[in-house]
């Protein structure tokens, strides 16, 4: 049996006046394995992948163990982390707008991790890019390489923030609600891009959603949490199919009227 | 909205751009030698002198040069001792936590209460009454202010999603902010010293007019006007035209400030990259 590549024990978030905002949440995910954090909004999702690469804004304390690729995170130096990061686990969140520098052109931003990561200059790193961002399905990727975030549309603007993770060449992909700000149609291609590049690459995915239809499209495994802790886990299906927690069977509810009342909606509106 | 702030641009550089000019031109060429006192006493215009002669006979538009040479001397130096300076303790204090920041954000405010003038007096006092010494307590009254404007600036561009984003792929923190942090707060950063030039041209001409700028033979536009005020009915020129020039280059560097902060604005960059 190999060693998880995440191993995430008694992890416990609290502010700086004792509140706690994640309590003793544990969970593991192996190399190539896929899991879903799933839960309402300010359930902890997000506060836990930012701890799972020592990320936490300062004044927050941890306590417990987050074990990546070997390296325990929790308490570790500057300069540890920053080995970590990118290599290890690289993350793409929520915002498309505000996680891409607005005075960066986009081909530079992605440049950025692969001149560290694999050491290119020159035409060779611009080869790369290009081909980054035809990995993730950009039209013209010469021209979007030299645009500035604000000038591609929020879609691509995603798929810009999942070549710039993917330039890492990490062992995890964490993707935080990657698809929340996107509307439904740009949403499925997203979620199935995602899919098939860390098939290609057989990485590991730890997928954060509140919405269960969501992470059921990208994992097999799911964590539920509320309020900090977990309360159910378990493969998609099962939970989906026979949720055992009366909190988790709402989540599922939810997911289903959300989905009919988009669907509802948007037959209204043409 | 663009054209109106080009215009504004436009109009403020060529404000700032005659006293510029009399500046270069002053390097190679006056009109008379800043010493020549041949022109006869307080004479009007004309007659040989553009503007005529000051009461000790030496021609006024001369002293306007070389004036013009120390209000931007004075602009300039002040500047990059509070960019210099100003920069470096906020970029420290917003990296800070704890006790560093907050003692040097209270230092801070102190010295931004501090009347520039009493500090002036200090440091004229503990060496002696130059241009330098003026440039040098106009310049740290000023890193005060760029210092907090940094310091928030900073804090501000460490919050967005983009740094934390960085972060995660492992850039250090030294890349993070050459690469990430300046550029972001230049556009602000790169306005407000633009005003803070104005205001050091303003506060060399009032320590000048108070004695406590460059001394005598130097012509500062400030002693200029206190020198020409005992005889203003007689002789309005002497003091009119220093105070001209004066209201000419801060209004022009506040101009550009103002144009430049659209300029800079990186949603006005759309225009720049599509064409
Ligand atoms: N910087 C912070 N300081 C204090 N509380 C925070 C901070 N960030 C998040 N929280 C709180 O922690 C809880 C969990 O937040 P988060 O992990 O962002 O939730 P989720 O991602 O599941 O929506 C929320 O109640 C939120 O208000
Ligand atoms: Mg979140």
């Amino acid at each position: 049996m190999t060693e998880p590549l995440l191993t995430v024990d008694g992890l416990t978030v609290r502010t700086g006046t004792g509140r706690e905002l994640v309590s003793g949440l544990a969970f593991e995910i192996a190399p190539g394995e896929r899991l879903g954090l799933i839960g309402e909004s300010g359930s902890g999702k997000s506060l836990t992948t930012l701890a799972v690469l020592g990320l936490l804004p300062a004044g927050m304390t941890v306590t417990g163990s987050v074990r990546l690729d070997g390296t325990q995170i929790v308490g570790a130096s500057e300069k540890t982390l920053v080995g970590v990061r990118g290599r290890s686990a690289a993350v793409v969140f929520q915002e498309p707008l505000t996680a891409l520098d607005p005075l960066m052109r986009v081909g530079k931003q992605i440049a950025e991790p692969l001149r560290r990561r694999r050491d290119l200059k020159g035409t060779a790193l611009k080869a790369a890019v290009v081909d980054l961002l035809e990995q993730v399905r950009l039209p013209e990727p010469d021209r979007i390489a030299r645009a500035f975030p604000h000038e591609i549309s929020g879609g691509q603007r995603q798929r810009v923030a999942l070549a710039m993770a993917l330039a890492c060449d990490p062992a995890l992909l964490v993707a935080d609600e990657p698809t929340t700000a996107l509307d439904v149609t740009v949403q499925a291609e997203m979620l199935d891009l995602i899919d098939g590049l860390v098939r290609d690459r057989g990485m590991a995915v730890l997928f954060v959603s509140h919405d269960l239809a969501v992470v059921a499209k990208v994992t097999d495994r799911v964590l539920v949490m509320k309020d900090g802790r977990a309360v159910e886990s378990g493969a998609v299906t099962d939970v989906v199919r026979a949720p055992r927690e009366a909190y988790t069977r709402a989540l599922v509810d939810s997911a289903r009227q959300l989905e009919a009342a988009l669907d509802l909606d948007l037959g209204d509106a043409r | 909205m663009k054209r109106r702030s080009s215009l504004t641009l436009w109009t403020g550089a060529v404000f700032a751009g005659l006293v510029v000019l009399l500046a270069l031109v002053s390097l190679f060429w006056l009109p008379y030698d800043s010493d020549d006192t041949s022109g006869g006493r307080l004479t009007g215009p004309g007659g040989g002198h553009l503007l005529g002669t000051d009461k000790l006979g030496r021609d006024l538009f001369t002293q306007l040069m070389t004036g013009s040479r120390i209000a931007l001397q004075a602009g300039l130096g002040s500047v990059a001792v509070a960019a210099l300076l100003g920069v470096t303790l906020g970029l420290l204090a917003a990296f800070a936590q704890g006790w560093f920041d907050d003692t040097l954000s209270a230092l801070l405010d102190i010295l931004i209460a501090f009347p520039t003038l009493l500090l002036a007096m200090l440091i004229v006092a503990a060496r002696s009454a130059t241009l330098g010494s003026a440039i040098l307590a106009i310049g740290l009254a000023q890193s005060a202010v760029v210092a907090r404007l940094t310091r928030i600036l900073v804090k501000r561009v460490l919050a967005q999603d983009y740094i934390t984003a960085s972060r995660t792929s492992g850039t250090t923190w030294p890349r993070i902010v050459a690469g990430h942090v300046l550029p972001n707060m230049w556009p602000t950063l790169a306005v407000n010293l633009a005003l803070q030039f104005g205001l050091a041209v303003l506060a060399e001409a009032g320590l000048s007019y108070l004695g406590l700028g460059a001394p005598p033979p130097n012509a500062s536009w400030g002693r200029m006007l206190q020198e020409a005020q005992a005889t203003f009915t007689t002789a309005p020129a002497g003091a009119l035209a220093p105070g001209v020039l004066l209201v000419l280059l801060v209004i022009g560097v506040n101009l550009v400030a103002d144009g430049l902060r659209d300029v800079l604005d990186p949603t006005a960059r759309k225009d720049r990259a599509a064409a």
